[in-house]
């Protein structure tokens, strides 16, 4: 055993860090500030909707999407949110989901379609993905701390890391699941690329990417709630405060509120992919 | 025209159009490669597709003539088509028929490039479609060329609309423009109404005829159809080959039609290549390949097929034996048919038009009441039939009538005698040379 050394990995990971951190420290904080600014914002407006009213219209849209018995969870799920008082905390949290899974969206899919193209590409992105997903949270939660300061912008960060893969890995297999026979219906009338993409194997893999779209939204969910470590605040921050000064009821409550809210995003993400009018074959 | 230079010609011309197709077709090549001008629509030389990763090797054991089982052996490369050469004529129907795994689709994904050959040329209008550039490539199936397929490859996310304006739309064509092609091909499919509706609302059928209209609506010189009846019930496989029939004699596209069924191959094929294990074995009209098949797998493939529905009249009449003019009298039409054994004899005029018929019973009556004119017993209503009516149409007529079918051109001029005997035994597979 002596005779092989140690493996310096924890030397080297500092060190890159370290070194990360000195040279581009400067430009991730001013992105870090950018997107502070994003996620406050969204945040804002979230908080600016009298509640009463964004009550009403998710339940009218998990009527719309999920049926009547959600939309009737929904209603007396979210009227419990406001009546114990963690409506805006809520707010945080949901402003932070959207921010991540919007970001997941706009750079999980085109690599999601780059993953089901390019061969090389797969064989790249594949092992990265398991990485990210296996990876244990608290490994790069705490790390991002010097680059991104604390608050909600790593809590996104971490949360896109954890959030993402679905949304690749589905992109690429809902592509890579377009018949054979259509693929070649698109080229023998002479499509191009792009016509290719955004005539035939999109609107195909649709149902697919957005399952990869809902996972995406719970897992976000969920790792939302684990960033109030590093100060992302939102209904996660006081589960937190709750276990931190023993205060177990208030950890409850928030625990359900995040149950709830949970459960409306699944179901009405859920049946975007099936309400298809037109009919599947 | 002098007549006795019209029959000329016809003398000559007749044995060699019916007897040597192919030699015709032969010397119509050469004389097109003098003149250099006129090209085939579809030109395939020497076709070659290998599928695996490392073909060269592959590709000079099979040009040194090692067998595809071989190839497979010795370098894990499999042939898909092989030395396949032919051409196909503007407004010809070119099927293309064999077992499944014998190579015709691949064949004919290489003529859109769907498949990349391996070797050869394939030259539409000239140009080589292996050698494009992608552009150009692109440009050549939106406009020249259009695939039908087997499982019909409709998008279901589409109304029936818009899945048959597809090709217009990868072309850029205005949407009311391309609304207003789509309903046209539409109609001549006969799906009028259905324009909103998606696929999923339609049956197999109607959903092939969406998939013809696609293919009809860029108005392609070419189509190329794989196997587009297969997935049919028989039913509705027969109507839609009617159909295609249709359309293709009002339009007069080229088709080049890939089947397994052979009764389909020679309902539809102006020519047929006929494939197994990769190589074109027999290329040829329908008749040809039933009646001189080339070697004993075509023989043993067309055994069973329905001949009725595939053999005309030409091929299985038999020359007029005994023919009698208006000015012969009926005792030499009496005498003929004695010699002959018959019991009718037709009339001809002096230029061979069919005037009518006469009966052994009617002639000796007249020998007998010593009128010595044939006209006041030539009977007229014969059943008639063209050299190219099919035998199906004529079996009825056949078994019910008594007197045998003449078989006349469209001067009237009679060709030939179809008699039970000889339509029996064209049935039964015999060899035209046993007739003559």
């Amino acid at each position: 055993m002596h005779s092989i050394p140690r493996l310096p990995l924890a030397q080297w990971t500092d060190q890159l860090i370290n070194y990360l951190q000195a040279n581009w420290g400067t430009s991730t904080q001013a992105f870090s500030n950018q997107m502070e600014s994003f996620i406050k914002g969204l945040q804002q407006v979230l908080i600016a909707i009298p509640p009463e009213l964004f009550i009403i219209v998710m339940a009218f849209l998990a009527w719309w999407l999920a049926g009547r018995k959600m939309a009737i969870f929904s209603l007396l799920g979210l009227f419990f949110i406001y009546n114990v008082q963690l409506w805006e905390v809520t707010m945080e949290t949901l402003s932070m989901v959207i921010a991540s899974v919007l970001l997941c969206a706009v750079v999980g899919i085109p690599l999601g379609i780059f993953s089901a193209k390019n061969r090389t590409a797969h064989q790249l992105i594949s092992p990265v993905l398991d990485f990210m997903q296996t990876l244990p949270a608290f490994v790069y939660l705490l790390p991002a701390i010097p680059f991104f300061g604390l608050g909600v912008v790593p809590g996104v960060l971490t949360t896109i890391i954890f959030a993402m893969p679905p949304v690749i890995r589905l992109t690429d297999l809902g592509l890579r699941q377009v018949p054979e026979e259509l693929i070649e219906l698109g080229k023998s009338f002479g499509s191009t690329f792009f016509q290719m993409l955004f005539k035939i194997e999109l609107p195909l893999a649709r149902a697919t990417i957005l399952a990869g779209i809902n996972q995406c939204i719970m897992l976000s969910l969920s790792m939302v709630v684990i960033a109030a470590m590093i100060g992302a605040k939102g209904l996660g921050g006081v589960v937190w405060r709750a276990i931190q000064t023993l205060k177990f009821g208030m950890g409850f409550e928030a625990g359900v509120a995040i149950v709830v809210i949970a459960i409306i995003l699944d179901r009405i993400t859920q049946n975007l992919g099936k309400n298809n009018k037109k009919g599947e074959i | 025209m002098p007549i006795g230079l019209n029959g000329h010609h016809i003398f000559v011309a007749m044995p060699v159009m019916s007897l040597h197709h192919g030699l015709i077709m032969a010397t119509h090549d050469l004389h097109r490669m003098k003149e250099g001008m006129i090209l085939a629509k579809i030109e395939i030389r020497n076709l070659t597709k290998i599928y695996g990763n490392n073909v060269e090797k592959a590709l000079q054991m099979l040009k040194d003539g090692s067998s595809n089982q071989r190839i497979r052996e010795k370098t894990r490369q499999v042939v898909g088509v092989r030395e396949a050469s032919f051409s196909v004529d503007e407004g010809e129907c070119f099927v293309i028929m064999g077992l499944s795994g014998s190579g015709k689709s691949t064949l004919l994904r290489c003529i859109n490039r769907l498949i990349k050959a391996t070797e050869g040329e394939i030259l539409i209008d000239g140009e080589d479609v292996n050698k494009m550039a992608p552009r150009r490539l692109e440009a050549l199936r939106q406009e020249k060329m259009a695939m039908v397929f087997q499982r019909f490859a409709l998008l279901p996310h589409r109304t029936i609309l818009d899945n048959i304006a597809y090709g217009l739309e990868v072309q850029g064509m205005r949407r009311s423009e391309r609304y207003e092609k789509a309903l046209q091909a539409l109609e001549l499919v006969g799906l009028k109404g259905w324009e909103d509706a998606y696929p999923g609302n339609l049956s197999g059928g109607m959903q092939q005829r969406v998939g013809i209209a696609r293919a009809l609506a860029t108005d392609p010189d070419i189509l190329l159809m794989d196997e587009p009846f297969s997935a049919l019930d028989p039913l509705i496989r027969q109507d839609m080959q009617d159909e295609l029939l249709g359309i293709q004699q009002k339009l007069q596209k080229t088709i080049l039609f890939v089947t397994h069924d052979l009764d389909e191959a020679l309902k539809l094929g102006d020519r047929i290549a006929l494939m197994k294990d990769a190589s074109i074995v027999q290329i040829g009209s329908p008749e040809e390949i039933l009646l001189s098949p080339a070697s004993d797998y075509v023989a043993r493939f067309v055994e069973n097929v329905n001949r009725s529905r595939a053999l005309t009249a030409s091929a299985v009449m038999v020359k007029p034996r005994a023919v009698a003019h208006p000015k012969d009298g009926p005792l030499t039409a009496l005498t003929f048919m004695e010699k002959h054994g018959l019991s009718t004899l037709f009339v001809t005029d002096r230029s061979g038009r069919l005037q009518g018929y006469v009966q052994a019973e009617d002639a000796s009556d007249l020998v007998d009441k010593g009128i010595r004119e044939l006209d006041g017993i030539i009977r007229d209503d014969m059943p008639t039939a063209t050299p190219d009516t099919m035998l199906a149409d004529i079996l009825d007529t056949l078994a019910y009538c008594k007197v045998p079918v003449a078989v006349i051109d469209e001067q009237r001029k009679l060709k030939g005698v179809l008699v039970r005997g000889s339509v029996i035994a064209g049935l039964a597979g015999e060899r035209r040379g046993s007739h003559a």
